[in-house]
């Protein structure tokens, strides 16, 4: 065991890792911090998609250890500093972008991160990055039509309500 | 995961003398690795972060090459290189998904020489040259067949020179879950002639197919293609296409490529 040190949404944490401890299994078991999922734990999946100095990554394919001294933000940083929904996670309540919720984790991540490099995506920019990111519920319009909404884009309203 | 220390070196020299240690493994992005390590096929006593070693994350030009760091990621590349060698820039932008780009890196990928990974048709179908820690190794003699290449035990693939052609291009079919290569092509055409490289088919791995480089060298258009095509022997066969069909897609894969640059 050693000791590792990062900043996880803003704030500086520290705690025991051994070489295989994942950075998924650093936030979730380490520092309490659930909201991170593992669906797969295959890399397929990406609901375990955090930042990392800026760059969306699978926490579960990458070792606490590589993360040492580095910026890392979760789901859980996402809300507004009072509390409240951020951007893109309102959006995904108000277009109804999830359903069991299990993959939302990881989809607000990686659409911030596409937000990030790519302000105002098409839709078919949006589908293409959310890749890496599996949906077992939703079939994925209402995500992009989240993202959409998110980028300021105007969305047509969902039916059910 | 069986455990394991992991050392994290901070130059190419103190990562060479980890890894002299016989039991130790590098650790490039770990998108392949890591996996590999969850299903205990590897059991390596010390695993060496590449990561943190600055002078293997570079992109640099010079007269009619760019040199690329083996650590370099592929987001990396394919934002660096996207002015100075498109056809490469578009190949590592559409490896994997995001996330993979993001920690996956060029060195890694072509240490590992996966038969379905893209980069050994980039670099294999571009001519390039593998920098290591103790030599340089021509792409023709680097790749050896499947997840096998020139590297010794321990050897570090510390960056990767790409001769620029006059244009290129990757056209890759994905294979809809692992979103690798189902069979991709990679055609790059120099002044002096094209070279033309086959991922994800042969059992051998990454190939050179010869005859459609020649019908190309000497009428550079989708008609020159027109009365070849790939022998199935030695190609893949398993549940996502069989021997034949992967030999017909090469064919497919490398005129959609040469219509792309047309
Ligand atoms: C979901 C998913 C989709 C993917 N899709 C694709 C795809 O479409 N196309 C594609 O080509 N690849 C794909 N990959 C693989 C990805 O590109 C990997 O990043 C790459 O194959 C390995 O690079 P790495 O840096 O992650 O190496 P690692 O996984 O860290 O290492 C791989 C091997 O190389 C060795 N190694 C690492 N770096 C070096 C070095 N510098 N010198 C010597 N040895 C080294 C390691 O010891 C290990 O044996 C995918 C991966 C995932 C998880
Ligand atoms: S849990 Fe990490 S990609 Fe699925
Ligand atoms: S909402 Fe259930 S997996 Fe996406």
């Amino acid at each position: 065991m050693t000791k590792v040190s990062m900043t996880v949404n803003g704030k500086a944490v520290s705690g025991e890792a051994e070489g295989r401890t994942l950075l998924v299994e650093f936030l979730r078991e380490g520092q309490g911090l659930t909201g991170t999922h593992v669906g797969c734990d295959t890399s397929q999946c990406g609901a375990c998609t955090v930042h990392v100095n800026g760059e969306a990554v699978k926490s579960c394919t990458m070792f606490a250890a590589d993360a040492e001294g580095a910026e890392v933000t979760t789901i859980e940083g996402m809300a507004n500093a009072d509390g409240s929904l951020g951007t893109i996670q309102q959006a995904f309540q108000d277009y109804h972008g999830l359903q069991c919720g299990f993959c939302t984790p990881g989809m607000v991540m990686i659409a911030a991160d596409l937000l990030k490099n790519n302000p105002n995506p098409t839709e078919h920019e949006i589908r293409d990055y959310l890749e890496g990111n599996i949906c077992r519920c939703t079939g994925y319009h209402n995500i992009v039509k989240a993202i959409q909404a998110a980028a300021g884009q105007s969305v047509p309203a969902v039916a059910a309500e | 995961m069986y455990a394991f220390d992991l050392v994290k070196p901070g130059t190419v020299a103190e990562a060479a003398s980890a890894l002299a240690g016989g039991e130790a493994q590098a650790l490039g992005g770990g998108q392949t690795l890591i996996p590999t390590l969850k299903q205990r096929l590897a059991d390596p006593g010390t695993l060496v972060s590449l990561s943190h070693i600055d002078e293997m994350k570079y992109v640099r030009e010079s007269g009619g090459t760019v040199e690329i760091g083996g650590g370099t990621t592929h987001a990396m590349v394919a934002k660096a290189v996207a002015d100075i060698y498109p056809g490469l820039a578009d190949l590592a932008g559409r490896i994997g998904d995001p996330s993979v780009r993001n920690r996956g890196t060029i060195g890694g990928s072509l240490a590992n020489n996966d038969p379905s990974a893209c980069y050994p048709a980039g670099a294999l179908g571009s001519g390039a040259t593998i920098i290591t820690d103790k030599r340089e190794i021509a792409a023709d003699d680097y790749f050896q067949g499947m997840f096998t290449t020139a590297l010794d035990e321990g050897e570090i693939v510390t960056g990767v020179r790409f001769p620029i052609p006059e244009k290129a291009h990757y056209s890759k079919m994905p294979q809809p879950a692992s979103r690798f290569p189902l069979v991709a092509v990679y055609v790059a055409k120099f002044a002096d002639g094209v070279r033309v490289a086959v991922t994800g088919a042969s059992e051998d791995g990454v190939f050179r197919w010869t005859e459609a480089e020649e019908a190309l060298g000497a009428n550079f258009s989708t008609d020159a293609l027109g009365g070849l095509s790939a022998s199935e022997d030695g190609m893949i066969a398993d549940i996502h296409g069989t021997a034949a069909y992967r030999a017909h897609l090469i064919g497919v894969m490398t005129k959609r490529a040469v219509a792309e640059m047309s």
